[in-house]
């Protein structure tokens, strides 16, 4: 039962100036595994500011964390060099939020996907690269006649994320960090694109860490759910149990956000305070916002098990047995 | 609220007294609007026509490259080359905007039909104080006002999108997305127009913030009295917005319903589409996307130029193309399966 990745108590604390420091916690004292025997889909949600990106960046090794230490396989990724450092780089993929600014305008689009295969010699011959190249775009429901050798202009969005997606395939990754893979292309081919993601987790078996702020598409494709709000989880658990039930304060403000497409649902009446700007402070971080703030949200809540697929950082729970934060993957269900 | 209650705006009435909430405030009446580009023509806006009451939110709906933006920027009159306006009229109130002249067109802008840009992220100068951007808006439709009395106007404005005052001495950069957005929908409002256009204002917001924005506009336009057009491809913030939902596809409206009609019973095979594809609490884990892709505007298909992708084609769809048509209730549909029906 090996951990394919581990997160130990790993915080992100970005500092400026110099006289008056002034530090702002990206993420705070975030512990999380994921196994390899079960490739899942995790979604981590929140606004922006939460955090979300900056644990993307930390996962794919571009910033390191102020304290805590991010295992892959047994082994710190700081550590990591030479083939090491490549056997990561390639087990661990991204797809991210833009597909227009990924692409140089300059290349057609084969130059996305011949790069990695030069990279990481994943090709015997210039037949074999192409078959592989043809190979993943099949799976991601693209034509290659319609794509290969194409300019990105002449592609949509929706292709183009696509391809991304393809990318990532060819690499045959353990771990897809996708953020935010859907907010910048259409409605409607939103419902194709995630479910590539999810047939690439259920046919190929890529754990899949899905960011976004998106709260009805991580209902549809993920099976758990880690709520982020200033950089500190607020509730994670079950995705149904999360959105249909939602235990704490934001995630409930969240959820009540969501346009739903239904005539007969409407956004709450419940009026919203705004965020206000700077300082973390301490205790509770949703507390200048939370309509139900009670005193002793000046002290940092822990995590309480609400249901055993189910946990909220919140007070108003404070009845319910304690979690660490160590055990919160134990909460989510594969 | 009326934040025009203290202003002498020198321009006719166009609201005259006893004037019922039902009276069109807007008419569009077949808008056409072409790209000339090098590979050919590309007839962005193919007759469009609607009309939109005071007080009512209109939501357009339609995939990328199907005319939304086109739409609103030739309701401004904005629209560059190569892309020309090649007939229609749009009337707000009394006034045919394509009718005026450049200055005409210009003191219309704000005061008649505001447009609220996408991304307004990026339409804040970052150089310049939000209160000078304001100020600058209302003295070139109100030279004559004093400088007190501009500053009062920008500041009541601001308040009405829930801002502090304070915001109108601060520079973008201060300002949160969400915030910034606001601003731009307090320009679009100093002038207390009819008509206001907001091309997908939300779409790079997170929920919370966006239903904040949404709630921003809404209580506005209530406050005005303003009739608003909603631009986006979100269904579900349609129905939680608006009165009326207008689908494009391709440059041409194909189907114009209430809000109510469009999501119990689509008639287009587009809309239909649309709607189905659209994630709610009890279809998990079903992704039902709209098969093929957008035609490219430089090569339409014959006929009705959804057919490729339509799921109940019929032979003539490839052939004949659909004009608009009244349904018994006043919802206006283009396609051929309702041919009868009229």
């Amino acid at each position: 039962m090996a951990d394919l990745l581990r997160l130990e108590n790993v915080s992100k604390v970005y500092s400026r100036g110099l006289l008056h420091a002034q530090s702002n916690v990206a993420l705070s004292d975030f512990s999380l595994t994921l196994r390899e025997d079960e490739p899942t889909i995790l979604t981590v949600a929140g606004e922006s500011g939460s955090g979300k990106t900056t644990l993307a960046m930390l996962l794919l090794g571009f910033t390191q964390p102020t304290t805590g230490r991010i295992i892959y396989r047994g082994r710190d990724i700081s550590t990591l060099r030479g083939a090491d450092k490549m056997a990561y780089r390639r087990e661990v993929q991204a797809v991210f939020q833009d597909p227009f600014a990924v692409f140089n305008p300059f290349y057609t689009v084969d130059h996305l996907l011949t790069v990695p295969i030069q990279r990481f010699k994943l090709a015997k011959s210039k037949a074999d690269a192409r078959a592989k190249m043809e190979e993943a775009l099949t799976a991601v429901g693209l034509r290659p006649e319609d794509i290969l050798g194409r300019f990105p202009h002449q592609l949509s969005g929706g292709q183009r994320q696509r391809i991304n997606v393809a990318r990532a395939l060819l690499l045959k990754p353990k771990l897809l960090i996708a953020d935010e893979p859907v907010s910048m292309v259409d409605a409607s081919l939103r419902a194709t694109i995630l479910e590539t993601l999810r047939n690439l987790q259920r046919d190929h078996g890529v754990s899949i860490i899905y960011i976004t702020h998106d709260l009805t598409t991580a209902y549809h494709i993920a099976k758990s759910i880690i709520v982020l709000y200033r950089g500190s989880v607020m509730e994670a658990g079950d995705v149904d149990t999360v959105i249909k039930d939602p235990q704490h304060p934001y995630t409930q403000l969240l959820v009540d956000s969501i346009p739903w497409p239904n005539l007969d649902q409407r956004w709450g009446a419940q009026p919203i305070k705004a965020r206000e700007a700077g300082g973390g402070g301490s205790g509770c971080r949703f507390r200048s916002r939370c309509p139900q703030a009670m005193d002793i949200c000046a002290t940092e809540p822990p995590l309480f098990e609400i249901s055993p697929t189910h946990t909220a950082s919140c007070f108003l729970h404070h009845k319910q047995p304690e979690v660490a934060m160590e055990r919160l993957s134990q909460l989510l269900p594969a | 609220m009326n934040i025009m209650q203290s202003a002498a705006e020198p321009r006719p009435q166009i609201r005259p007294l006893g004037t019922m909430a039902t009276d069109p405030i807007l008419h569009v009446r077949n808008l056409e609007v072409t790209y000339y580009t090098d590979s050919g023509r590309a007839k962005a806006l193919d007759n469009v026509s609607f009309t939109l009451n005071a007080g009512e939110k209109l939501g357009m709906v339609g995939e990328s490259g199907s005319g939304k933006s086109t739409l609103a920027l030739a309701m401004m009159r904005m629209i560059k080359p190569p892309g020309r306006i090649e007939g229609g009229q749009v009337i707000v109130g009394d006034v045919d905007l394509m009718a005026l002249d450049q200055e005409g067109m210009r003191n219309a802008r704000l005061s008649r039909i505001a447009y609220i840009p996408q991304g307004a992220m990026n339409s804040l100068n970052p150089v310049m104080r939000i209160g000078a951007q304001m100020a600058d808006a209302v003295r070139s439709h109100l030279p004559n006002e004093p400088k007190p009395a501009i500053e009062a106007r920008c500041k009541r404005a601001l308040q009405s999108v829930d801002l502090d005052a304070s915001v109108f001495r601060m520079y973008a950069h201060e300002l949160s997305g969400g915030m910034k957005q606001r601003v731009c929908i307090a320009i679009g409002i100093l002038l207390d127009p009819d008509v206001i256009i907001a091309d997908e204002p939300t779409s790079a917001l997170d929920v919370v913030t966006q239903r904040q924005v949404m709630e921003t506009i809404d209580n506005v336009q209530k406050a005005i009295n303003a009739a608003v057009i909603l631009i986006g491809h979100d269904m579900g913030l349609m129905a939680q917005f608006v009165d009326r939902v207008a689908v494009m596809y391709a440059g041409r409206l194909v189907e114009m319903s209430t809000v109510r009609e469009m999501f119990t019973d689509p008639k287009h095979p587009y809309s239909r589409a649309l709607i189905e594809s659209l994630p709610s609490l009890d279809n998990k884990g079903v992704f039902q996307g709209i098969p093929g892709l957008a035609p490219s505007l430089l090569r339409l298909p014959s006929g009705c130029a959804f057919h490729p992708r339509c799921a109940s084609v019929m032979p003539v769809c490839s052939t004949t193309r659909p004009e608009a048509q009244i349904l018994p209730g006043g919802r206006s549909v283009t396609c051929h399966l309702y041919d009868g029906e009229v």
